[in-house]
């Protein structure tokens, strides 16, 4: 049996990857240890979020799963930033740990052209730099023409409580053994992370009555372009905040050296976004409290997370018994059973620098990697980069040019561009700060910047196509006709002071013109879309800033069109800082743009590559 | 750029001494070859050789060499320093023989421009360096030598460092927006941040005016009707101060008549041409040519006979003139007063003949331009023109961030500004490490899950 595509893995990255390859039509395979666990949330129950929230829309734009799931399965719909700016706004959704894998699985296994498999990878089949298959853990050969690889925290992974280590995945599942030693033996450059989780409670046995309620918006929200939800937003489940005090920091300092981290048997590198309880007391010891957040992990009565809570702010990696000190101590916690201990993850994954802006690898080709593999963490950049990782293995196969979102493109785009020109040390994050565009990558023009790209690969229809197309010419049209739309002193007299009429244009590009005073004049706006309104209104009243933003980018990509051969031989340049010849040599950047972004290289260094390559590679033009 | 380069570093002419350097890989091959001592190729890094340079078998000089390998360099690159005893023309010599020997001439800066490139120095020590080698006086050395002990840079990283906080501070609020423990930036801390900001930033363009005098001299125009006695004014200027210096090229646009320095600041006075050679056409004197002049200057010094009533002309060119820095000369005292128009502020009287009231202008000068104390000033103000368009260009993106603020614009937009000024600082620094803003954010603050 040969497949056109494995993906190994039925994470967030590996459903995206499997979805994609299988829906544009090629025979596809995915391989996870476990079926049932396809689609999983072993962190938190949150999809979406500052910045993260940006990216499920692209997701939903380019035509994957993710958000139309999280809609489907949501608990609570918020709404942040809603004042800080129309570029930070991000959408985020308390998903529903038990419908949301479940409803994963069943559009995976009901997908045509995709088969679901049980079983562990071990190895590789590898002919000549490329590859030709997988190997399974019993020596079973299955080929194919394209392997992504997904693996999420399962390779060699350890899970840390105090000074017990046992070597499992998850939720105690099975790990693999062997395939990062092999990957090794190709050639990949291994990096040990670490990352770590809180412990879960339940919630039958804690006292709300001190906590501040976190409810979800009053405004029903949805991810998804193509389907709006219907929901009622007073029947949401709520979110608490609480306070560590003097009591928990005592009994986590005097018992530091207990911790896997403290106590010194931790070898991965963790994400600074993401510190233990531990890691923020000792950094930060002038706090006197530490702020956490109790969210609901399931309403299903059956399932296993059923009055579970998530204690957001609270990983830690402590045994056992101080754990239960620990979470005692917490106001409200006094008689709290802990229903899940908490724990660090330690596991392989392999250096980003190694992969090209496809997502293909570089030391093997038709090798693909997406996800924690790569060194991120969280459930939408994995998803992000699985969904171009299917991308992109569609187009080897077609033998076309890979889809290699710009930075002025979407959140993805800077994400595997941070990766592959960065590389990382730590788990990667995505955060709205990494986004020098900001202002253009918005939630709301998701859709207008990256639902084309969706239709060339064949992920969006001709009918969303259709609906994209309609709705870029009613936020063209609504723009002009604004221009024309008077409004007499009146119309607005006791909301504005103005002399005689303004084009209701002109209104709105006024700075001292809410969001709000344009909302009570809704009535004179010709167009009943919200979503139209919304796009229109950002692009009149920032459009001083977005044009700047927009001559950023202009100036960025032209940069961005002078490629870099591939074959260029830095040893050859003379008078490169020896740093950013090591760099360059080890990165092998794609343009003059991307050479640029590397730490280590410097300005100086980049002039002396661009009059090196013009002075050596225009003859040939 | 891999070619070996040389140089005459100090000025022809001065002193008993002058020295060559060359860098580049093949610097020491090369002064070996026409070396007679030791082996420069076997010698240790940084040590003086003593030995004469030799030519088809001819003594040139008696030498000094330094011997200065890489990495530890000025350049970075493999330097050697030659220190020749002998007359202009022995350097002259020298300098040839390397050139024939496979060095290449520098061009203007060119050491410097090597040690930016292999980052040995960042840009603003690189630009310090070009002025220290044209500084003219010793002010301007002074203002040099505080650029590249990095007072400027450090200057400049503090402002930079402010911008970064509270930066991180609106990401922090952006990216974990529920962290009600963290300090929110609202548009009145806003307000107070960037007040501080404007305020080191104005501080130091008004200061680089300062600056730019110390290195550029103070472009002084002697104006007024023919036969005033502009040129034996001058004259006497000039002849009284017996430091006359060469004309240095490129620091006016108008040719310069001459210099003399006031407490250690050059004077540089500009030629008004176009008013002197026209003597027999009184009429078609241009008011216009003065007033490029005017343009170009940082003082008038508007001259009148006391002998003669104020004409129409005159009164234009004195109307003209208000707004700018300057000084009316009421000449020839010593002849029968025939003017009584008021000038509507203070004037110097005086005369060429008796020399009277030339001190008077010169403390008018000191006045005016506040030279009395400039020796003693801490001199880290910015004095070229990249640094100084950049560090305008921060000032309009603060000064943008201000209104914004004061409009009540959403943080996110206001930030927009914040980052276009931080960005212009490090083009100043010539840096740009692009992950400082989220290094500040994780040192700053505690947040995550």
């Amino acid at each position: 049996m040969k497949y056109e595509v494995i993906v190994v893995g039925g994470g967030h990255a590996g459903i995206e990857a499997a979805h994609a390859t299988a829906k544009i039509g090629h025979k596809t395979l995915l391989i996870t240890g476990n079926i049932s666990n396809i689609g999983d949330m072993p962190c938190n129950p949150s999809i979406g979020g500052t910045s993260k929230g940006i990216i499920v829309r692209e997701i939903d734009a380019l035509g994957g799963l993710m958000g139309k799931v999280a809609d489907e399965t949501q608990i609570q719909m918020k709404m942040l930033n809603g004042s800080k700016g129309p570029a930070v706004r991000c959408l985020r959704a308390q998903a529903d740990k038990e419908t949301y894998p479940k409803r994963m699985q069943e559009i995976l296994l009901n997908l045509p052209n995709l088969t679901v498999m049980e079983r562990m990878v071990e190895d590789l089949i590898v002919v000549d730099g490329k590859i030709k298959g997988i190997i399974l853990e019993n020596n079973e050969h299955i080929e194919s023409n394209i392997v992504i690889l997904t693996t999420g925290t399962y390779l060699k992974s350890q899970i840390l409580r105090g000074f017990n280590k046992k070597d499992e995945g998850p939720h105690g599942e099975k790990r693999s053994n062997h395939l990062s030693d092999n990957l090794k033996k190709y050639g990949f450059k291994l990096l040990r992370l670490k990352t770590g989780t809180p412990p879960r409670i339940d919630a039958t046995t804690i006292d709300y009555s001190k906590m501040k309620k976190e409810p979800g918006d009053n405004h029903v929200w949805s991810f998804s372009f193509d389907e709006k939800r219907i929901y009622d937003p007073e029947k949401q489940e709520c979110c608490y905040l609480i306070y560590t005090n003097d009591k928990t920091h005592k009994i986590i300092r005097d018992n530091l050296k207990l911790s896997s981290m403290y106590g010194g048997i931790v070898e991965g590198v963790g994400p600074r976004y993401c510190p233990s309880i531990e890691d923020k007391i000792v950094r930060f010891s002038d706090k006197e409290k530490h702020i956490l957040f109790l969210e609901p992990q399931s309403v299903v009565p059956t399932s296993k997370y059923y009055n579970s809570l998530y204690l957001q702010g609270f990983s830690t990696s402590m045994p056992e018994n101080i754990q239960e000190e620990m979470v005692h101590s917490l106001e409200g916690f006094e008689n709290a059973k802990i229903l899940e201990y908490a724990y660090a993850i330690e596991y392989d994954a392999i250096d980003p620098l190694q992969i090209k802006p496809s997502l293909e690898s570089k030391i093997i080709e038709n090798l693909f990697t997406a996800g924690q593999i790569n060194g991120t963490s969280g459930y939408e950049e994995a998803a992000g980069q699985g969904l171009i990782a299917g991308i992109n293995a569609s187009l080897k196969l077609k033998n076309k040019n890979p889809l290699i979102l710009k930075r002025s493109d979407a959140y993805i785009g800077v994400l595997i561009d941070d990766l592959v020109t960065k590389g990382t040390i730590e788990p990667y994050r995505m955060l709205t700060s990494r986004a020098e565009y900001r202002l253009i990558l918005r939630h709301d023009n998701a859709d207008l910047r990256l639902r084309n790209y969706g239709y060339e690969v064949g992920l969006i229809s001709e009918f969303q196509k259709e609906r994209l197309d309609d709705k870029i010419e009613r936020i063209n049209k609504l723009k002009e006709s604004l221009k024309n739309i008077k409004l007499k002193k009146e119309d607005i007299d006791d909301i504005l002071d103005i002399t005689s009429t303004i084009s209701f244009y002109d209104l709105i590009k006024r700075s001292d013109v809410s969001m709000e005073i344009i909302d009570s004049l809704k009535k004179y706006i010709p167009e009943k879309d919200e979503d139209i309104i919304y796009e229109a209104i950002i692009d009149i009243k920032y459009s001083g800033y977005i044009d700047k933003t927009i001559k950023d980018v202009e100036r960025m990509v032209k940069l961005e069109e002078k490629k870099i051969p591939s074959d260029i031989d830095y040893s050859k340049i003379k008078n490169l800082a020896s740093e950013a010849r090591q760099k360059l040599e080890n990165i092998r950047p794609e343009t003059i743009a991307q050479a640029s972004r590397i730490s280590g290289v410097n300005p100086s260094d980049i002039s002396i590559l661009a009059i090196y390559l013009k002075k050596e590679y225009s003859k040939n033009e | 750029m891999s070619d070996t380069i040389c140089a005459i570093s100090t000025a022809l002419g001065v002193g008993g001494i002058a020295i060559i350097r060359v860098s580049g890989v093949d610097a020491i091959d090369i002064v070996n070859s026409i070396f007679e001592g030791k082996d420069l190729k076997k010698v240790k890094s940084h040590t003086i050789n003593y030995g004469h340079i030799k030519f088809n078998n001819e003594i040139i000089d008696e030498v000094l060499v330094s011997v200065m390998r890489a990495p530890k360099t000025y350049t970075t690159e493999d330097i050697v320093e030659i220190n020749i005893h002998g007359s202009i023309a022995t350097t002259n010599k020298v300098l040839e023989i390397l050139l024939n020997s496979g060095c290449r001439l520098a061009e203007p800066g060119e050491f410097t421009k090597r040690a930016f490139l292999n980052g040995r120095i960042d840009l603003v020590e690189a630009e310090a360096v070009g002025d220290l080698i044209s500084a003219e006086t010793d002010n301007a050395r002074n203002l040099s030598m505080n650029h590249l002990s990095g007072k400027l840079s450090e200057i400049i990283r503090t402002i930079k460092k402010m911008i970064l906080e509270i930066e991180a501070n609106i990401e922090v609020n952006i990216d974990y927006p529920e962290y009600e423990d963290i300090e929110t930036v609202d548009h009145s801390k806003m307000t107070e941040a960037l007040q501080k900001i404007k305020e080191l930033v104005d501080k130091m363009l008004s200061e680089s005016n300062t600056g730019r005098i110390i290195k550029n001299g103070i472009n002084v125009v002697l104006i007024g009707l023919p036969n005033v006695g502009k040129s034996s004014i001058l004259n006497a200027l000039l002849e009284e101060e017996k430091a006359i210096v060469t004309d240095i090229a490129g620091t006016t646009r108008d040719t310069v008549e001459g210099h003399m320095q006031l407490n250690g600041v050059l004077i540089n006075f500009i030629d008004t041409a176009g008013i002197r050679d026209t003597e027999d056409k009184v009429e078609k004197i241009g008011v216009e040519k003065s007033m490029i002049a005017i343009d170009n200057s940082d003082l008038i010094i508007f001259i009148h006979p006391i002998n003669e009533p104020i004409r129409d002309e005159e009164k234009k060119i004195l109307d003209s003139i208000k707004k700018k820095k300057h000084i009316i000369m009421v000449n020839k005292d010593d002849l029968k007063s025939e003017c009584n128009y008021d000038f509507g502020e203070e004037v110097i009287y005086g005369n060429t003949i008796s020399k009277n009231g030339l001190d008077a202008l010169k403390n008018k000068i000191i006045e005016l331009f506040s030279l009395s104390d400039i020796t003693k000033k801490d001199f880290t103000y910015i004095s070229n023109a990249r640094q100084l368009a950049l560090m305008e260009q921060v000032k309009d993106s603060i000064n943008r961030a201000i209104v914004a603020t004061q409009k009540k614009l959403p943080v996110d937009i206001i930030e927009i500004d914040l980052t276009s000024a931080r960005n212009c600082l490090g083009d100043i620094l010539g840096e740009n490490y692009k992950d400082d803003l989220l290094d500040e954010l994780f040192s700053n603050f505690c947040i995550g899950k």
